[in-house]
């Protein structure tokens, strides 16, 4: 037997491939069913949204910005947000935190819905993905009411919010956060105990907290291999210091542990959003208080002509941003969301750049499927939750 | 940990590098001499508890000299830190690879390159990532048109006047104080 002439065998996944999540493509060298190299080929959703940004005023990149990740677009505003008030030295009002904190944790189970259903999707559990869309949908309906827009909501702004929340706003929230808790159950119910799911995912793909901290995975993979990491605990932002939840970990390392600690997450959300939600009045403050960067109420810029020159240069030139530069990490659905911010003291950014969680993670995979069989390729890219538009940019 | 006192833990580490802090608004920010980027970054991990190398990016400052700047960001967990290194690098300098330090760099370095055309030296693999193999130019790079009105030839060579690439650069760019 052992004269028998073997030879790997190349095979093309993608990058117009479902189970790809948008269009990554791999190249797999395979030996039997055996792994023994993998390319990743990247870029086919580049869209040069950086060097766009450096084109337009600092508050036009918002809409920019949020179309980088699109599972979770307001930590991409948010994380830019935060870093354009940074260099402008702004300080939010707490309401303006707060509900920031309610839209970013509310986004969080947004894109951990879609994940837990794609990934569910492709190894088998079809009916997660149908589960999963329908409780997003709820999110969406909540983010059309805030700012009329579904995906893109552009609600939160350099200087704080667009507007002030619409009337029903709590009524709706609360609606979703009571009917929740049960539907997680129904996931989990779905899922954690299902033989065939425990089998495809227990012991495949294991990244440890030493291999994830080399390839600088923080997030949700790192805490199920036994990172405690959170940005959120250990440099809070936006007032996520007063809340009180917990960091889900897992020490496995494997994808059940990241399915895991995404499923107590969304818990952990709910918590969060919860308290949020309790703290913000249905009325009130929904920016600061910085003439430079917020226009001035309407009814001012009708009777007084100073408040009339301002909301005309805001809007005509924009606002300049002292030079400098700033990069404020925010916790995203999928890992560290930062923003990094280079100003030389005009009305335009000079340099723009998102620190993708995606990119990454898809760096990583070769030496995570590496030796394993080809059938969990596809377990441990979902397992990863990437994003081709956080990747590609 | 402030600037000065990174760089005082650090200079017994490398000797013969000179490191200068930066100001800034966030974190501590040091300027790295270029030839000693990979001994400051495996002193950083080994040493000051860096695990994470979370990014890798670069500004191009034109018309300043030296034109770029190579931006480390590091993180380290341990110790709830975060630091910015800086890297002067001259139009047509070089930087060391610091893949053999943090293997995550790998693809970091690549986009940069892709996007700025700066050469990492002793990098194994430094093809286009984001954009097309056969892609012309840099497009990251200041002196890159964007906005110029020309008919879509994805794989042409550009070709701009320098009056349009000087309007380009100008463009709606305002400078005022308050």
């Amino acid at each position: 037997m052992s004269d028998i002439r073997t030879e790997t065998m190349t095979v093309n996944m993608g990058p117009q491939h479902p189970s790809t999540h948008g269009v990554l493509r791999l190249v797999l060298e395979l030996d039997g069913e055996i792994i023994q190299s993998v390319i990743p080929t990247i870029g086919y959703l580049h869209t040069g949204i950086e060097k766009t940004a450096e084109q337009k005023k600092w508050q036009q990149v918002i809409p920019l910005v949020e179309r980088m990740d699109y599972l979770a677009a307001q930590s991409n505003s948010l994380a830019y947000a935060l870093s354009v008030e940074k260099l402008l030295w702004l300080e939010m009002p707490q309401r303006v935190k707060d509900i920031r904190v309610l839209i970013a944790e509310l986004q969080r189970i947004a894109s951990h819905l879609i994940w837990i259903g794609t990934h569910g999707l492709e190894i088998g559990a079809v009916s997660m993905l149908f589960y999963a869309v329908r409780e997003r949908e709820l999110l969406l309906n909540i983010n059309e009411l805030i700012a009329g827009f579904r995906f893109f909501p552009s609600y939160i702004r350099i200087g704080g919010l667009r507007e002030d929340l619409p009337r029903g706003f709590h009524a709706q929230v609360q609606e979703f956060l009571d009917r929740f808790p049960a539907k997680i159950d129904e996931f989990e119910g779905l899922l954690t105990k299902n033989d065939i799911y425990q089998r495809r995912t227990q012991n495949v793909g294991i990244i440890t907290k030493e291999h994830a901290y080399a390839w600088g995975l923080v997030g949700p993979i790192a805490r199920a291999g036994g990172s405690d990491y959170d940005v959120r605990k250990y440099f809070p932002y936006s007032g996520y210091e007063g809340y009180d939840f917990k960091v889900p970990t897992a020490t496995e390392g494997d994808v059940y542990a990241r399915y895991r600690v995404r499923v107590a997450e969304m818990r952990e959300s709910l918590k969060i959003a919860k308290q949020a939600l309790d703290r913000i009045s249905p009325t009130g403050v929904f920016a600061c208080d910085d003439t430079r960067v917020v226009p001035p109420p309407k009814d001012k810029v009708y009777s007084e002509m100073e408040a009339l020159i301002q909301h005309f240069l805001i809007y005509s030139q924009g606002f300049t941003v002292p030079a400098g530069e700033a990069y404020v990490p925010v916790e995203g659905p999928r890992g560290e969301h930062g923003c990094y911010i280079v100003s030389d003291g005009t009305n335009r950014p000079w340099r723009v750049k998102m620190r993708a969680p995606s990119f990454m993670a898809i760096q990583a995979l070769p030496t995570v499927v590496r030796g394993g069989l080809i059938a969990d390729v596809v377990a441990v890219i979902g397992s990863t939750d990437v994003v081709m538009g956080d990747c590609d940019r | 940990m402030d600037a000065q006192a990174i760089i005082d833990s650090l200079s017994p580490l490398v000797p013969g590098a000179s490191f200068e802090a930066a100001p800034s608004v966030d974190f501590a920010t040091v300027y790295v001499p270029v030839e000693h980027v990979v001994s400051t970054c495996q002193a950083l991990r080994d040493s000051l508890h860096f695990e994470v190398l979370a990014e890798i990016t670069c500004a191009d400052y034109l018309p300043r000299t030296p034109r770029y700047e190579v931006v480390y960001h590091l993180l380290s967990v341990s110790k709830r830190l975060r630091l910015r290194l800086k890297v002067r690098v001259t139009a047509d300098g070089t930087v060391p690879t610091v893949q053999g330090v943090y293997p995550g760099a790998g693809w970091l370095e690549r986009e940069v390159w892709d996007m700025f055309g700066i050469v990492f030296d002793g990098h194994p693999d430094l093809r286009r990532l984001l954009m097309p193999e056969d892609w012309e130019g840099h497009p990251q790079r200041k002196d890159y048109p964007v906005q110029i009105q020309k008919a879509a030839q994805t794989y042409a060579p550009l070709e701009v006047s320098q009056e349009q690439f000087q309007a380009n650069l100008e463009r709606d760019r305002v400078k005022r104080t308050h």
